[in-house]
């Protein structure tokens, strides 16, 4: 079997994983191909397809969830191939595995990472081949451009450019440094003959990658650096935009579901008889922990489910609340150590050694929260001939048609897995803790049910509500000990662990001699899930906070006392340094407005914000202006890249300002928008200003960075404007 | 029997008078433009025009709607008298200006701010404050404003 290793060899990595990407044998390419090419289409690499008529189609592996980057990748490889910008498509890559996402494995070890943690149980430990390439099309961690584009969509574009400029060199019989190239159309400079990409791409398709193409320099940028209309958008604002929930097929019949509704508790009867009574009615489905309605409408499903009075055991958790957890967690506090993550010389004995008056101390505690996307969970399936079709948003579509496969007990040729554009998920919808397979459990029987005609399975917003992955509530306390000259020379802390996760989050930049950080478990039976930025949201809050109490303990300008803890000329200093010039830090503000400020590295990002707010008279924090200053590295799509940090803002302020989900018997408490108050226009900051600091560092991701910083920053100015200190979010009266 | 003007159609439709608007159109018309978010008119991605008023699909009876002019965003540029294929003047702004990310909320969006604009063609930002109170995750919130000041300025 001929063997085209493409661009990147085997590597060994620390601890002896190799991980060398052997991304095409001649078989997989034939997969490939026949899955998205017609006659007259040449499908080059597996990533970009070009066409007898010059339309270039990209085929992405992350699914569009709003970041833009589908966009954003196809410029990448686009300005590489050299190719005419109007002649880009996008497609969604196939969930198959010719279609796995190497470059993101790729990336993942070149930045010195373990196999992502939030991958766990999804990936074998091993990584062998086949979970690799069932699990990496994933979108997640902020990888898109930083990992996909760069070390993918960019070298591809080049590899691409450099086999269709060798088959118009070999058809006219000169060398390809005779050549010169221009939206998408080779020219042989002495003779004026010239070729485009499409007359070019069959005989191109057939030679080997390069593995190291010469890939451009910033300054020849031409697409790069610009903001081209999205490509998504047109569909977007006529309503043709079709997502998992808007999927359509012949004779479909829809399901309305209810869990347990304490998690993991599970069906124990229930009598079908009323929702049967009801007109359009055709099922009533126990399933192990959920009953079902299956209904010739989704409408008289719902209220066929509402007739329903299912009784479900709890496990014993009946009596869990908030509250209770709050106690659990300060008791897990008093009475454990912890397990150390990281230590850095001896807090301990440096907290003895200075005078009691110079020891700070504090204790932060944050609640669930849930994603709210627009769109709730849904999923369509169907059984047919053997074979099972499932249609809905994920994450992560390789894992997604593993975890099908594992739940029906179907072979990969039996399953299909169809990925929707998802109208949001923040982390909701992917393949990591269960998240997707709880759903897709329930969809795949219902199926079962009704085969050989499809089912759709919409959560109401309710149930969605009820049954999330949330971000955890948990709790921390914080020790420092300050030394003569007011900086902190020992930084010790105990929190209650999150989610799985990569272990970035609890760093933090400052130049502190002495650090401890010590995670505690404290188990309960609610779902935990990742949210946009995962552990960052509330690891963010709290070395923010207390930096900031540090500094005032100090006696000593919030942003002079960071600055002066980050070394000089550092991302992270100037990143600071930036946010803090754009928000004229230091300047007069009225009377009753503070500013507060804050800085998080996360997903490879800086991120410093400044945010000017003042305390209502009801103690609701009032927003006049977010200042946010970004390294990403560069940036690729700035209007997309600076979107992308203002949706982030608005979703930390959101959750900063108004979001809990509460627990009372065992059981979430807010079930709709009515009671989980997402902010509103209104309340929309009237000024949110978005700085990039360009910076030669590796690129970072954006989709999530944005968020961790609003929280601290907040609470940060609501100190300068009233001197509270508000140590518990949400920053609600 | 129901008789619906959707769109400029007349559709007679066999649905219980109770169902609520938001899913004869999206199941029985398959108009899906039109989003579910909530259920209970709270979130505003299910907006239509309902006698050139915008109101929450969710929670209107079918029953209540007989008769009366209905638009979803799938015939907002018709029913500003644009040919097909050409985009309504507030899609136009929203392309503009890039708004969208997700999308799913922005039908309801963009069909809150025609109504809006067809009675108040030059809203204030209170006015904006007070008529888009429809929920998006993404937070796309300042371009929305963004767009529906830079169509207050050329109205």
């Amino acid at each position: 079997m001929k063997r085209r290793t493409l661009l990147i060899g085997t590597a060994v990595v620390g601890g002896g994983l190799v991980i060398g990407y052997r991304a095409w044998t001649d078989s997989v390419a034939a997969q490939a191909a026949a899955l998205v090419t017609r006659p007259g289409e040449s499908l080059i690499g597996g990533w970009v397809k070009i066409a007898a008529d010059d339309t270039v189609t990209v085929y992405v592996p992350h699914i569009d969830m709003g970041q833009g980057t589908h966009t954003a990748l196809a410029m990448m490889l686009a300005e590489e191939l050299d190719v005419d910008w109007s002649k880009v498509r996008t497609e969604q890559a196939p969930p198959e595995k010719a279609f796995a996402n190497g470059f993101l494995a790729k990336g993942w070890i070149m930045q010195g990472w373990r196999v992502p943690s939030f991958l766990d149980g999804a990936v074998d430990a091993t990584f062998t081949e086949a979970a690799r390439f069932l699990n990496l099309q994933l979108t997640g961690g902020s990888t898109a451009v930083r990992i996909t584009g760069q070390v993918g969509m960019r070298i591809m574009g080049a590899a691409a450019r450099q086999v269709l400029l060798q088959a118009a060199a070999s058809r006219w019989e000169v060398t390809p440094r005779e050549l010169t190239v221009a939206a998408g159309v080779i020219t042989h400079v002495r003779t004026g003959r010239s070729l485009r990409y499409g007359e070019l791409a069959a005989s191109a398709a057939a030679l080997d990658l390069s593995s190291h193409p010469p890939l451009k320099l910033r300054q020849d940028y031409r697409l790069i650096g610009t903001s081209v209309p999205r490509l998504d958008i047109p569909a977007k604002v006529t309503g043709a935009q079709t997502y998992g929930i808007d999927v359509r097929l012949p004779d479909m019949r829809y399901a309305a579901v209810m869990s347990a509704p304490v998690h993991g508790g599970k069906l124990v009867e229930v009598d079908p008889a009323p929702a049967l009574a009801i007109k359009d009615v055709e099922h009533v489905v126990p399933l192990e922990s959920a009953v079902a309605v299956i209904a010739r409408g989704y409408w008289q499903a719902r209220r066929g489910l509402a007739a329903l009075r299912p009784r479900f055991s709890d496990g014993g958790n009946d009596t869990v609340t908030s509250a209770r957890l709050d106690a659990q967690f300060q008791r897990a506090l008093d009475g454990s150590d912890g397990a150390v993550r990281r230590k850095i010389g001896d807090p301990a004995q440096a907290l003895k050694d200075v005078a009691r008056e110079k020891v700070v101390a504090a204790a932060y505690r944050v609640p669930f929260l849930h994603h709210a996307a627009m769109e709730p969970v849904n999923a369509t399936a169907q059984f047919k001939d053997g074979k099972l079709t499932l249609w809905a948003g994920d994450q992560a579509p390789l894992a997604a048609k593993r975890e099908i496969m594992r739940l029906s007990g179907l072979s990969a040729d039996d399953v299909t897995f169809m990925p929707m554009p998802l109208g949001g998920s923040f982390g909701r919808r992917g393949g990591a803790n269960g998240a997707t397979g709880f759903y897709f459990a329930q969809a795949i029987a219902l199926a079962r049910k009704v085969a050989p005609l499809p089912v759709q399975m919409i959560w109401s917003r309710e149930e969605d509500f009820a049954q999330g992955t949330y971000r955890p509530q948990v709790a921390t306390r914080l020790q420092a000990a300050l030394g003569a000259d007011g900086k902190p020379i020992a930084w010790s802390q105990a929190y209650i662990d999150g989610v799985p996760s990569r272990v970035e989050s609890f760093h933090i930049p400052y130049a502190i001699a002495h650090q401890s950080f010590r995670a505690v478990d404290s188990r309960h039976h609610v779902r935990l899930g990742s949210w946009r930025s995962v552990n960052h949201t509330q690891h963010g809050f709290w070395i923010e906070s207390f930096i900031d109490e540090l500094a005032h303990a100090a006696g000593r300008d919030p942003f002079v006392y960071r600055r002066d803890l980050l070394p000089v000329g550092s991302r992270a200093r100037i990143v600071l340094e930036t946010a803090a010039a754009k928000a004229n830090w230091g300047s007069a503000l009225p009377a009753g407005i503070g500013r507060g400020i804050a800085l998080i590295e996360s997903y490879g990002s800086v991120v410093a914000q400044v945010i000017e707010a003042a305390l209502g008279a009801d103690g609701t924090p009032i927003v006049h202006r977010v200042v946010a200053a970004v390294d990403c590295g560069d940036v690729c799509h700035p209007d997309t890249a600076t979107q992308q940090v203002e949706g982030a803002i608005v979703m930390g302020l959101s959750a900063a300002i108004a979001e809990r989900i509460t627990i009372e018997r065992g059981v979430v408490v807010q079930r709709n928008f009515t009671d989980y108050r997402l902010l509103t226009l209104a309340r929309t900051p009237p000024r949110i200003e978005v700085h990039f600091v360009r910076s030669d560092g590796a690129w970072g991701g954006l989709g999530e960075p944005g968020l961790p910083p609003v929280a601290p920053a907040l609470a940060n100015a609501l100190f300068a404007a009233s001197g509270r200190r508000f140590r518990d979010l949400p920053l609600m009266p | 029997m129901i008789t619906l003007k959707v769109n400029g159609a007349t559709h007679a439709v066999d649905v219980d008078p109770e169902m609520p608007l938001l899913w004869v159109l999206r199941e029985t018309l398959g108009l899906t433009g039109v989003k579910y978010g909530c259920g209970v008119a709270a979130c505003g991605a299910c907006t239509v025009h309902v006698d050139g008023a915008a109101v929450r699909a969710c929670s209107l009876p079918v029953s209540a709607a007989a008769g009366a002019a209905i638009v979803t965003i799938e015939g907002l540029p018709a029913s500003a008298g644009l040919p097909a294929g050409e985009l309504h003047p507030v899609q136009r702004a929203w392309v503009a200006v890039q708004v969208p990310q997700c999308g799913y909320c922005q039908s309801g969006m963009i069909m809150t701010t025609a109504a809006l604009l067809k009675h108040t063609s030059k809203p204030t930002d209170a006015e904006i404050d007070a008529a888009i109170t429809n929920l998006c995750r993404c937070g796309t919130y300042p371009r929305v404003r963004r767009a529906i000041r830079a169509l207050a300025e050329t109205a």
